[in-house]
């Protein structure tokens, strides 16, 4: 399932409805991403007072679901379940939350970690920081390009080496 | 054709949407940025540096020689900054 809001979301409340009913899952991998007060910016690090999320409603919202069908394809999940905040955010507030469920660990984690590597470069988002003297755009990096790109040649683990 | 121009693209445009309807010979994204250029000063500062530049058309990303067609959607903006 996949959510795109502006209000904060509750990890514990979104962990019981992902396993509710369901008990073939054996684990949750769970990953939050939040707003980092201090960042890379024109002079060196500095605090920032906000940051705000702009995305592409619609586009957003296809691709999350693209990513999450192609997380469901290559490991074995029960459930999945991703929400990205969009709108005006401060440090400390949660931005992002992935959850994937499934019998065995090795797939809940393995999926969990794909999609927010694919997320960073596959959903239409875009960051406006606001720092000290001024706000500006944060840059795509190089590293989440390469981060994504490492699952691109992984094919899914074998169905009997998910028992560990 | 539904323009649409999000981050920095959409701010140095100065508007996030626009209905336009481009002459015939625009064939593909390269040919819609090269006119759209041409509209203001805004459009051109937004659109000078096209390796800077990320394309959909119809909520799908494309390249740049990606046919467009009238009644399209497509939205021009930077690279994504999600997660």
């Amino acid at each position: 399932m996949i959510r795109v809001q502006r209000e904060d979301f509750d990890v514990g409340r979104e962990l019981a409805e992902l396993t509710a009913g369901d008990r073939s899952i054996g684990g949750v991998a769970l990953f939050v991403g939040l707003v980092r007060e201090m960042v890379r910016g024109p002079a060196g690090e500095e605090p920032i007072a906000a940051m705000t999320l702009e995305h592409y409603p619609g586009m957003t919202e296809k691709r999350l679901a693209a990513i999450e069908a192609e997380a469901q394809q290559r490991w074995p999940l029960a459930r999945s379940l991703i929400v990205h905040r969009y709108g005006r955010l401060e440090p400390g507030e949660q931005i992002v939350l992935v959850a994937c469920a499934s019998a065995h660990r090795e797939a809940a984690l393995a999926a969990c970690h794909f999609l927010i590597d694919w997320l960073k470069t596959q959903a239409p988002f875009w960051k406006l920081e606001e720092g000290e003297a001024e706000a500006r755009w944060v840059e795509a990096e190089a590293a989440d390009d390469a981060a994504a790109a490492r699952w691109s040649d992984r094919r899914p683990p074998p169905k009997r080496s998910e028992r560990l | 054709m539904k323009l649409l121009y999000f981050a920095w693209v959409r701010a140095r445009i100065g508007t996030g949407s626009e209905e336009l309807s481009p002459p015939t010979s625009v064939a593909d994204v390269a040919g819609l940025i090269a006119w759209l250029k041409g509209r203001s000063a805004g459009h051109a500062a937004a659109l000078a540096d096209p390796a800077r530049l990320r394309v959909a058309v119809n909520q799908d990303y494309v390249g740049f020689d990606h046919p467009v067609r009238p009644g399209d959607e497509v939205a021009i903006f930077p690279p994504v900054t999600g997660g």
